[in-house]
């Protein structure tokens, strides 16, 4: 082999062997901080009032009433107590452990909610309402960083998600009608799914493209295919191209009775099932199987993977196929489940979305889950905050899924490390 | 398996070997070929694979963009075309009538298919360069198109030579324009002056955005792919907030849309009755700045040292993180000339679709002007040919514009993957031998030519 000594890697953080990075706790404490002063001490003087049953319900509970500045403190020293936990802990040089920031993040989440629903005109929301509307939402996403997770982690840097999603909402829209099958909609939407995939795959492993460039092309490709076959094929007859059925909605008898967690975990289309499949498959395969561990290998040090017998470049097309039939499955939602019938860029740019979940969410399945949640939420409130009037412009609602993206990769919210092969092509040799 | 790749001399030389072993020996040879031009040691595993370093993965893929050879990319055009009009000719009605009775009359299906094929094209030159009723004038137009995408397309190229992805020229051009147009339409300054504010301001407004790319990526290592794209997003919607708000509004008026820029702001008309503007001749003339740059000065040296191997370039006292963050900070404002362009003269005004397609439109651009500053002007020409002629395409034939957007990326495919190209046009057989020679002659001079 003519690999010469790996340079080091140009900027990878400061390597602190003596004591874990400060970044956490600094970062907990100024936000923490942030939430005092903010939602504490200027926090609107109203009630916000959150409402946890619906009128129909089995159960009905009392809404949550939160008075906004009292609450706002209450919440805010919580954070506190949780920054103050982890400095604590790194002054005895230890780590903070995994939970906390992800705790820190719903508490903080929950007083920005307070702090908007308490401000705004109308202070009154339906937390079921805004919580299912952020899985709903979320559940593109989810799939979408799944492929993400796949592609990466056996080295190839995905950023044709966008280009995926689009594929399948098209083919989901224009099979599912002609068939007049949702179910065989959704199967097609896989395949487009991964024949997008393909192509990145061919490219990039077989004539050694750089995979950001195919990427980049691919979102370029199919987002013009679909248009022209739109314009062409579905708009004009629209009765025979482009009516999809819907997937149905197949609650889950008692258990979508469940105040609050009921409507958002049993109460789905087949899809919204079968992404927690697809999320806990994928972690258990990636981390306690032979195949995981092969496919992490590939994605960390080819060499090595290639010495011990494993064909890179296969894992690695069959890998990306794969992460594309996610893809193009959560693709099928936009058409098969929330809006019915396709429209030229459908997805509207969630495929970049479910990009920046991938990282926040460090590469991992279950953390990628977590980041589509956090900006499905992000979404919804979005366009809740339109509706309840908020002085908050929702544009800047809508943008922090990114800004928490740059911060991510820029390692201010904990450290962020892609897949070491991620994104270099395999020669054997 | 070393020592077969290594010492292709060894291999014996029967004729082709399982598909996938020649393919994966002409890929060896290719990157070998990438590899002999800048490093010492032109090893067949290319130093890209060897480190977890991606500038020096895109510096190969630079190299084989900027080294592949002029034919292919007429190749690429020409087969990126035909697939266009196969689509074309695939959903065009008189063209499936026909192929019912393909057995009886194939005759007909020809003409149909040809007449499919070509009718849309002929539209789209006559959109775009010439036609009997205007004369050349639709040529103009194309001009004015490709302005900002010859701009923008030369910041992206910039940055891909210093090995760096800027993806997000769209969130450059969004800046500037932003800033450019406030500068245009609020304030009121004399003639010449009032047009170079409104330069200045956008310029610095795409630099701004650009620097900040190249500073979180020289500081923290955040990729800049992901950066610039989410950069776009955010460009996007401080554009669309701006715009609901009563400084960016027209007086009275709710709609987001800005008052005109002032006359004074405006880049004057170059010829009467056509909307080419002075921009134009800006384009041209970055271009040749842009050419100056990378080949005859020193900072332009140390970014193309740095983008073909940055660990070389740091070794040799190049300052690498001043480097990124300036050759980000010069390609935000070369796309901010672009966003001038766009609205100190093409638009006149700002909306929230300002920048349109034209950040992403560039990307393909200066990978089809193979990173080259006369490169990317004429694929700005020809991409401004397309996206003007796809309109008056659209009118006629009603063929959707989204056609273009096909050929651009089928273009850029094409083009990033030579080897397909020269397997369509069947090229490959000769390749294989030459690409051997080529290796041995990189290994017996080092790599030098």
């Amino acid at each position: 082999m003519t690999t010469a000594t790996k340079p080091a890697p140009g900027a990878a953080g400061p390597t602190t062997a003596l004591r874990p990075s400060l970044k956490v706790p600094v970062s907990l404490g100024v936000l923490s901080l942030v939430a005092l002063v903010f939602f504490g001490f200027l926090g609107p003087g109203k009630t916000a009032e959150m409402k946890i049953s619906e009128q129909g319900d089995a159960i009905v509970l009392p809404a949550l009433q939160i008075p906004g500045q009292a609450g706002g403190i209450v919440l805010a020293i919580l954070l506190l107590a949780m920054a103050a936990y982890s400095i604590y802990l790194w002054n005895r040089g230890e780590r903070s452990p995994k939970w906390l920031p992800i705790a820190f993040a719903v508490v903080f989440v929950f007083a920005l909610l307070v702090w908007i629903v308490a401000g705004a005109r109308e202070p009154s929301i339906s937390l079921a309402g805004l919580i299912a509307g952020s899985v709903t939402l979320a559940v593109p996403l989810v799939f979408g960083s799944l492929s993400g997770v796949l592609c990466e982690r056996v080295g190839v840097v995905n950023i044709a998600i966008e280009g995926q999603l689009l594929g399948g909402a098209f083919t989901a829209a224009l099979v599912a009608t002609v068939t007049h099958n949702a179910y065989i909609g959704l199967l097609a939407a896989a395949a487009a799914g991964a024949l997008v995939s393909m192509v990145l795959a061919v490219f990039s492993i077989k004539y050694l493209v750089n995979q950001i460039i195919v990427g980049v092309v691919l979102n370029v490709l199919v987002s013009g295919l679909t248009g022209f076959l739109f314009g062409t094929v579905m708009a004009p007859d629209k009765e025979l191209f482009n009516t999809p059925p819907r997937l149905d909605i197949l609650p889950i008898p008692l258990l979508s009775d469940i105040p609050l967690i009921g409507p958002i975990l049993f109460e789905q289309s087949v899809a919204g099932y079968l992404m927690y499949v697809a999320v806990a498959v994928v972690w258990v395969g990636l981390f306690k199987t032979r195949w995981g561990l092969r496919v992490r290998a590939v994605g960390e040090h080819p060499q090595a993977a290639d010495t011990l017998g494993i064909n890179v470049n296969a894992t690695r097309f069959w890998n990306v196929t794969l992460g594309g039939a996610i893809a193009g499955i959560g693709g099928a939602i936009f058409t098969l489940v929330t809006i019915d019938s396709f429209t030229k860029e459908i997805s509207g740019g969630r495929g970049f979305i479910a990009l920046a979940a991938l990282i926040f969410g460090r590469w991992n399945p279950i953390g990628a889950f977590l980041a589509s949640l956090l900006f499905g939420f992000a979404y919804n409130l979005q366009s809740i905050l339109g509706i309840i009037g908020t002085p908050v412009p929702s544009q800047f609602m809508a943008m922090l899924p990114y800004l928490v993206t740059i911060f991510a990769v820029a390692g201010l919210v904990g450290r962020s490390r892609p897949p070491a092969a991620s994104g270099i092509p395999y020669v054997k040799g | 398996m070393t020592t077969k790749d290594t010492n292709p001399e060894v291999e014996p030389e029967d004729g082709p070997g399982p598909t996938g072993e020649s393919g994966a020996e002409v890929q060896a040879a290719d990157v070998a070929l990438d590899t002999a031009g800048g490093t010492l040691e032109p090893s067949l595993v290319p130093v890209s694979t060897q480190s977890g370093d991606t500038g020096h993965q895109q510096a190969t893929l630079l190299r084989r963009i900027v080294m592949g050879n002029g034919f292919v990319s007429v190749l690429a055009v020409f087969v990126a075309l035909v697939l266009g009009g196969v689509l074309i000719a695939s959903t065009d009605p008189a063209v499936a009538k026909s192929a019912g009775y393909f057995f009886a009359r194939p005759s007909d299906f020809l003409s149909a298919l040809w007449g499919a094929m070509t009718k849309s094209y002929i539209a789209l030159f006559q959109g775009s360069v010439f036609n009997p009723r205007q004369g050349f004038s639709p040529l103009l137009e194309t001009m004015t198109v490709a302005t900002p995408l010859i701009c923008a397309g030369l910041g992206v190229a910039l940055a891909f030579r210093a090995g760096l992805f800027n993806i997000g020229a769209q969130g450059q051009i969004i800046i500037s324009a932003t800033l450019g147009a406030y500068a245009g339409f609020a304030w009121h300054l004399p003639l010449v002056l009032h047009l170079l504010v409104v330069i200045v301001m956008g310029v610095i407004g795409g630099a701004a955005w650009g620097a900040v790319v190249g500073l979180l990526k020289a500081r923290t290592g955040a990729h800049e792919v992901i950066v610039t794209i989410m950069l776009n997003y955010v460009a996007l919607f401080l554009l669309d907030f701006l715009l609901n708000t009563e400084a960016f509004r027209r007086p009275g008026d709710n709609s987001p849309i800005s008052p005109r820029l002032d006359d004074s702001a405006v880049y004057p008309q170059l010829i009467p009755g056509s909307r080419l503007h002075l921009g134009f001749l800006v384009a041209v003339a970055l271009t040749a700045g842009v050419w100056w740059l990378l080949n005859r000065s020193t900072i332009g040296f140390e970014f193309r040292a740095v983008g073909a191997n940055p660990a070389a370039a740091r070794t040799a006292g190049v300052n690498v993180q001043a480097a990124t963050v300036l050759v980000m900070a010069i390609a935000g404002a070369l796309a901010g000339f672009g966003g001038i362009a766009q609205v100190a003269g093409t638009e006149k005004v700002l909306t929230g679709g300002v920048a349109a397609q034209i950040g992403f439109d560039s990307i393909t651009v200066a990978l089809l002007g193979r990173s080259t500053p006369w490169g990317t002007l004429f694929a700005g020409l020809l991409f401004g040919a397309f996206r003007a002629g796809a309109v008056q395409m659209q009118i006629q034939t009603g063929t959707p514009i989204d056609i273009v957007l096909v050929v651009q990326s089928l273009i850029v495919l094409f083009i990033a993957a030579p080897p397909l190209i020269r397997s369509i046009f069947g090229l490959n057989p000769g390749r294989k031998k030459r690409a051997k020679t080529a290796v041995k002659a990189a290994v017996a001079t080092g790599g030098a030519k």
